[in-house]
């Protein structure tokens, strides 16, 4: 369960980017992050802790969009691009060659928030 | 009434740990200090691997170990009996060191000694496949081993492992002549996830491949030393 720690990160960039708009407080409505085919996070589990770490917080409420971004390998023989697979060794089709060049696939990616700010004083969520 | 808003953000989801670990590596970089993180699956032989390693190169470098551990301190009184300083980090019910947990291993450290005076600091992660690869510490090198009785499918399985590590062990290959398994199927599975890394079986127990990964680990501290980066320290 890892992902409780990519949660815990992914607050304290929340709170930090919180403190750009000071004194005025943004109530986030969604935060939206790439996640990459070609990395150790479990979307729905990300999602699952999310919505229990930010209970309370000042980001109670605020959801959390998971925007998938699939592996996509380059060959470096042929520079054709490629859905690598565990079955095909990840290698290309095109020239058999391994999987030298990622050219997506390891996002993860706090990629934008959507917000309205208020004035209401609340209280930052705790990372710890 | 308020306009909705978007802000742009383009950040690392890990950019917390990923500063910390910065950090980190401005220390090692600053003490002309080689870090590599040591990961694999539990029982991969990780400990084995150190107590040997430490042994032979006890002549050559001076070492320290930062030991993670879910619970015990088991491994750590293994290492400290090769006659190392060892720091324990013990990770609770997290699966993997962070960047936070080896900055406060090297806190500890520096209590003990100055870490200018170390050549090597082995960061010996939690047994597990999965979550060490996503969470950098300030390292150098990453090492992954890989014993022969986990089966050569693994590097497949767990390819983004694989794929970050600089150099990838094959351990325990005094085992083979009794396992249904190729040498050369492990070695091009990790090949397929990762076509640059140095790979190297070896046998803690028969000693076959070490000289080899010893050199590894003698040219990795050369080539800091040849080469320190520049050094920028920023504030935690």
């Amino acid at each position: 369960m890892h992902e409780v720690d990519m949660t815990k990160c992914l607050l304290l960039s929340m709170n930090e980017w919180r403190t750009r708009h000071e004194p005025a407080v943004p109530t986030v409505d969604t935060v939206h992050l790439q996640v990459g085919a070609f990395t150790c996070v479990e979307p729905d589990q990300l999602v699952f802790t999310w919505q229990a770490a930010v209970r309370g917080s000042w980001l109670d409420g605020a959801r959390l969009k998971i925007e998938p971004v699939p592996l996509v390998g380059r060959c470096v023989v042929c520079s054709s691009t490629y859905a690598p697979s565990a079955e095909q060794g990840y290698r290309s089709p095109c020239c058999e060659h391994p999987m030298e060049e990622i050219e997506s696939g390891r996002e993860l990616r706090i990629r934008s928030v959507d917000y309205t700010l208020t004035s209401t004083p609340l209280t930052v969520a705790s990372a710890s | 009434m308020h306009m909705p808003l978007e802000d742009t953000l383009g950040l690392n989801l890990l950019a917390a740990n990923q500063h910390q670990a910065e950090h980190n590596r401005a220390h090692f970089d600053a003490w002309s200090l080689l870090c590599l993180n040591v990961m694999s699956s539990p029982g991969a032989g990780k400990t084995s691997l150190l107590e040997h390693t430490i042994t032979a190169l006890a002549s050559d470098l001076e070492m320290a170990v930062l030991e993670g551990d879910m619970t015990t301190q088991l491994d750590a009184q293994r290492l400290e009996a090769v006659g190392v300083p060892v720091i324990p980090i013990t990770t609770g019910r997290a699966c993997h060191l962070d960047a936070a947990m080896v900055s406060g291993g090297l806190s500890l450290l520096q209590q003990r000694l100055d870490p200018a005076s170390l050549d090597v600091l082995w960061v010996e992660n939690v047994g597990n496949l999965v979550c060490p690869a996503e969470f950098e510490v300030g390292e150098h090198r990453k090492v992954a081993l890989l014993s022969v009785t986990e089966g050569d499918d693994k590097p497949l399985k767990y390819p983004v492992m694989f794929r970050e590590a600089d150099c990838v062990l094959i351990t325990k290959t005094d085992l083979l002549p009794y396992l249904p398994v190729d040498l050369q199927r492990f070695e091009a599975h990790i090949r397929e996830v990762n076509p640059r890394c140095t790979v190297l079986p070896v046998s803690a127990t028969s000693g076959d491949g070490l000289e080899a990964w010893y050199r590894w680990v003698l040219s990795s501290c050369a080539a800091l030393r040849a080469d320190p980066s520049p050094c920028v320290l920023v504030p935690a």
